[in-house]
């Protein structure tokens, strides 16, 4: 029992405590390349610190449900942490679910969210919520497609043997299955971590924002723990894709040692993915809402296309 | 003949909703002793169905009957195979859930003498389903499924004084008689090869069966009974006729009626048709993605509650389909455990199916009973109003949309392990049709979880948007009760999956001689596998457990900071308006439009918008919005259909004169033609 808790505990805590801190290393090396000096990278944590401390309001016409969403978006991705490797090929509670539990059980997320939008009964939250549900909707099969194309070849849609595989194979992220299916998965995590070009986290102005269109009328505590589980959900999908297509120092099984040389390989991984993420998010500018489907379209030509590659490759 | 317990309870169940058919009849002057009687003996034809059903599972054998009837060709014949138990059980969930909810249902309807008529036809509908399901010869099935058909118009066209049901009700009739048809042709094919009647010779007969008769007879029971359960292009018929239905119907015909087609096609494909062809296995596949994904695209749009939930009665007969199209694909492949997986995906989404949309169009019928609308735009608010009714529907609302750990989410789960599996291990190049339905599934799935969060956050959340919605009260006992049934049964069979596959073993043995379940469960019962523990795993039980021992994490935080923390109720922000209003609120039309938008190609939006101004166009005094979207199917296909039908039939009325001596020369006339054929042969 042991053997399944200690791990579970460990990477939910790192998990957890980490991701805040990748929110603000984007953001400060955003800002670096934008030339601003911009906020500390600790600087989440001293919001939801303060946020956990400060009072809320909740609307006047909302019912359970407002309360319940935050609980259910922070932990949907705590959850989904669990089954994913992170520093260790073993996902600690790989057996719960693998690749399409994760998938889902991000979903589940988003309905929450999506009602406690509407809940509120403002018309930012309903729209908010609308283009929310809308462009994931159309992100999730390009997102299937990639997610097929690797699970193919690896013969199962459990993450652990997902990334045992991949370690087993060094050098198959240079296959074009894996780059095309890559650059399918990487647009789609632009899309569901609201990033620029598809949506601008940084903005409160109503008619270009949709992830903060459906929080707007969260406050204290609430809104703490829907901001720490986007940023959790974030790393989440930034873990699989690095994981998956670069497994790289992967540990192979919870000793100290490993777990301390694979936590360094992978902060390097996801760093170096933040470095892409911004690059890409300060060379471009917000694209239209109708525009977004596009982008999408490409990611599922890509997955598509990855996956007829694994015909020849 | 040997009764034994299990005939007792069967034909127990059965006597009981004949009894409850004539006391509806016989005490129609007394509505309210009609309306006890009708729903008291359904329900207990229902638990003793489910007795059967269990005594069936637990038996293993198939028990069966046969009455004569003593007229030629006509033989009361009922078997309890294990596919027929499935179905049945089913049905008497539903039957009992239905009846239960009923009893506080009909009030509503009034003290009229028609609910007398209304517990008539109910228990008459299941009377004769339970007779579909469970019928052993072709000759019995059709009759059965000709008096459900009848039974389920009437149902239908229940509320006739308003023409729209009138013309649904037609609707209804005419589609189903086509495919009622088909299935008579098919039926007949059948016996000619078979020499017999027997579902029994059917299905000795099967392996012999190739070439032009194979498909002839494919082709009919696809189209025959995919008229019945709404694969599109022939489910026109359908987003029609449910609504109208009262609601209970509604809940029965969406979860259980449709479904006999989907038991016909299980039936025909997998037990008399012997190998397919691969086509035909693509042909259902590719069908059931497009009924899947338009059925939810249409669904989008409808901002009538019992319309929108009609929709994705069509998207879920095509994810059903999807399993479906994959097993038989897998067969003719020659690979048997793929094609029991792809069937048990398929089948499980069936009961599943039943059980949500069952649980949703209640909910949707104490709405309307309770807002006096079918119009979501008309509700809101519901959730303080209706809390135990929202909760319910929430539960429909998170298991339709394949959510985890509810029990959409593992028929769905399983489908996209067998087509995964299908794309892993066969070599011909159609197999990639395999991934790119797991796509369009995703999507569909998306798409349902979108249309869901309107459904449900246009129709309970936020402020009431009229009247009758602002003063709208909780439904009695009895109607919570039949939903609490249902949202039950959607959290057992999500979280005790892996308990349940067993049931399949029955069926996938006889059907395609393999025993699969114990393949799929890993864990000691924890956890479903996608075949074997290295393919992929999942334990929904395991995940709800999961989010109780986490919320801990939460619960901590709050302990050291929040506590403190002040909780107030305060006004929504408006934007510095006097106050917020429904007015203010989203719509559902509203949030739909960006998909109106980015599939304009398929939906051909139409709307015109007049403004009334004075002096600036700035400042209209009125302004008047209308859109719509092209009924495609209906236009493109249908109509030219109906315009060649009618064409015809203005033709052949100058057969049709009016006058009584050119009908008596055609009597004489097919008179002495009779006579010179008799005497010839």
């Amino acid at each position: 029992m042991s053997d399944l808790v200690v791990p579970a505990l460990i990477q939910f805590l790192l998990f957890v405590l980490i991701a805040p801190l990748i929110t603000g290393v984007v953001r400060t090396m955003k800002a670096r390349l934008q030339i601003r000096r911009g906020p500390a990278v600790w600087q989440p944590y001293r919001d939801l610190l303060k946020l956990l401390r400060k009072g809320m309001v909740i609307p006047d016409t909302a019912s359970w449900l407002f309360s319940a969403t935050p609980y259910v978006v922070f932990l949907t991705a705590a959850m989904v942490a669990l089954m994913i490797p992170m520093v260790v090929t073993v996902a600690p509670l790989s057996l719960f679910g693998g690749v399409l539990a994760v998938v889902y059980l991000l979903a589940l997320g988003r309905f929450f969210m999506a009602l406690g939008g509407l809940d509120a009964g403002t018309p930012f939250g309903g729209l908010g919520s609308s283009r929310e549900m809308t462009i994931s909707a159309i992100a999730e099969p390009a997102m299937m497609l990639a997610i097929f194309t690797v699970a193919v070849s690896a013969n199962s849609t459990n993450l652990t043997e997902m990334a045992q595989f991949a370690v087993s194979q060094n050098w198959r992220f240079l296959a074009p299955s894996q780059i095309l299916a890559f650059g399918a998965l990487f647009i789609v995590l632009i899309a569901e971590t609201g990033r620029i070009p598809v949506d601008n986290p940084a903005t409160h102005l109503e008619l270009t924002m949709i992830h903060e269109a459906m929080i707007l009328e969260y406050s204290g505590p609430y809104l703490a723990l829907i901001e720490w589980g986007a940023s959790l959900k974030q790393l989440v999908l930034m873990t699989l894709l690095v994981n998956t297509f670069f497994p790289f120092g992967l540990s192979r099984d919870w000793t100290a040692l490993g777990v301390t040389i694979g936590m360094g390989f992978y902060l390097l991984k996801v760093l170096l993915l933040c470095c892409f993420i911004v690059l890409v998010e300060t060379t471009n500018a917000k694209m239209r809402l109708f525009r977004v489907p596009e982008l999408l379209a490409v990611a599922f030509i890509l997955g598509a296309l990855a996956l007829i590659s694994t015909f020849f490759f | 003949m040997n009764f034994a317990p299990i005939g007792y309870t069967f034909f127990g169940g059965l006597l009981a909703y004949g009894v409850g058919a004539l006391a509806g009849l016989l005490a129609s002057g007394k509505p309210r002793l009609s309306r006890t009687l009708c729903c008291s003996f359904a329900l207990l034809g229902g638990l003793l169905e489910i007795g059967a059903c269990g005594l069936s599972l637990l038996g293993g054998t198939g028990a069966h009957w046969e009455i004569s009837a003593g007229v030629p060709f006509l033989v009361y014949g009922f078997r309890l195979d294990a596919l027929s138990t499935y179905f049945n059980l089913i049905l008497s969930l539903l039957a009992t859930a239905v009846s239960v909810y009923s009893l506080g249902y009909l009030r509503s309807l009034g003290e009229t003498k028609t609910v007398g008529v209304l517990g008539f036809f109910y228990n008459l509908l299941l009377l004769s389903l339970t007779a579909v399901f469970t019928a052993s010869n072709a000759f019995f099935f059709l009759i059965a499924w000709e008096v459900m058909a009848l039974a389920s118009y009437c149902l239908i066209s229940y509320e006739h004084r308003h023409e729209a049901t009138r013309s649904a009700g037609i609707l209804y009739f005419v589609m189903s008689h086509a495919g009622t048809c088909c299935l008579w042709v098919g039926f007949l094919l059948l016996t000619s090869r078979a020499g017999g009647m027997g579902f029994a010779s059917f299905a000795t007969v099967a392996a012999g069966l190739t070439g032009p008769w194979q498909i002839a007879i494919f082709l009919l029971f696809f189209a025959g009974f995919g008229v019945k359960s709404g694969i599109i292009p022939l489910h026109i018929w359908l987003p029609e006729a449910h609504p109208v239905a009262p609601s209970n119907i509604s809940a029965l015909m969406s979860g259980i009626v449709i479904k006999t087609g989907i038991y016909g096609m299980a039936r025909v494909f997998f037990e008399f048709l012997g190998v397919p062809p691969l086509w035909a296995g693509m042909l259902v596949l590719i069908v059931g993605v497009v009924s899947a994904l338009l059925g939810v695209l249409y669904a989008l749009m409808e901002h009538d509650l019992k319309r929108l939930l009609a929709y994705h009665s069509i998207e879920n007969i095509g994810i059903i389909l999807i399993g479906f199209g994959a097993s038989l694909m897998f067969l003719s492949l020659n690979q048997p455990r793929l094609a029991a997986i792809a069937l048990i995906a398929g089948l499980y989404h069936t009961m599943n199916h039943a059980i949500f949309k069952c649980l949703l169009f209640l909910g949707a019928g104490s709405v309307v009973n309770a807002a006096k609308t079918r119009n979501m735009e008309e509700m809101g608010g519901l959730i303080r109003r209706m809390p135990q009714t929202a909760l319910g529907f929430l539960i429909g609302a998170i298991a339709i949309s394949g959510l985890p750990p509810l029990n959409g989410f593992v028929s769905e789960w399983l489908t996209y392990q067998a087509l995964l599996a299908g794309f892993g291990t066969t070599e011909p190049l159609t197999r990639i049709l395999f991934p790119l339905a797991g796509a369009l599934l995703a999507l569909t799935a998306a798409l349902a979880a979108t249309c869901f969060v309107k459904a449900f956050g246009i129709t309970f959340l936020a402020l009431p948007r009229s009247e009758s919605a602002e003063h709208a009260q909780e439904s009695g006992f009895s109607m919570l009760s039949g939903m609490a049934v249902l949202a039950l049964a959607c959290v057992a069979l999500g979280l005790g999956a892996a308990l349940f596959l067993p049931v399949f073993d029955g069926i996938t043995g006889s059907l395609l001689g393999t025993r699969i379940s114990s393949d799929l469960i890993a864990a000691g019962g924890l956890a479903l596998t996608s075949g074997s523990i290295h393919g992929g795993t999942v334990s929904p039980a395991g995940i709800a457990a999961l989010f109780v021992i986490l919320s801990v994490f939460p619960a901590l935080l709050w302990l050291i900071w929040a506590r403190k923390g002040k909780r107030r109720v305060g006004p929504t922000w408006d934007c510095g308006l006097p106050g917020l209003t429904a007015e203010n609120e989203y719509t559902a039309f509203a949030f739909s439009k960006p998909l109106r938008m980015i599939f304009a190609a398929l939906y051909q939006p139409q709307r015109e918008i007049e403004a009334e101004y004075e002096i600036s166009p700035y400042y209209p005094k009125a302004i008047r919005f209308e859109s719509e979207i092209e009924p495609t199917f209906e236009k493109r296909l249908y109509e030219p259909v109906k315009e060649f039908i009618l064409a015809i039939a203005t033709r052949m009325r100058t057969i049709q004169a009016g006058s009584i001596h050119a009908y008596l020369a055609y009597i004489f006339v097919t008179l002495i033609v009779l006579l010179l054929w008799g005497v010839r042969s």
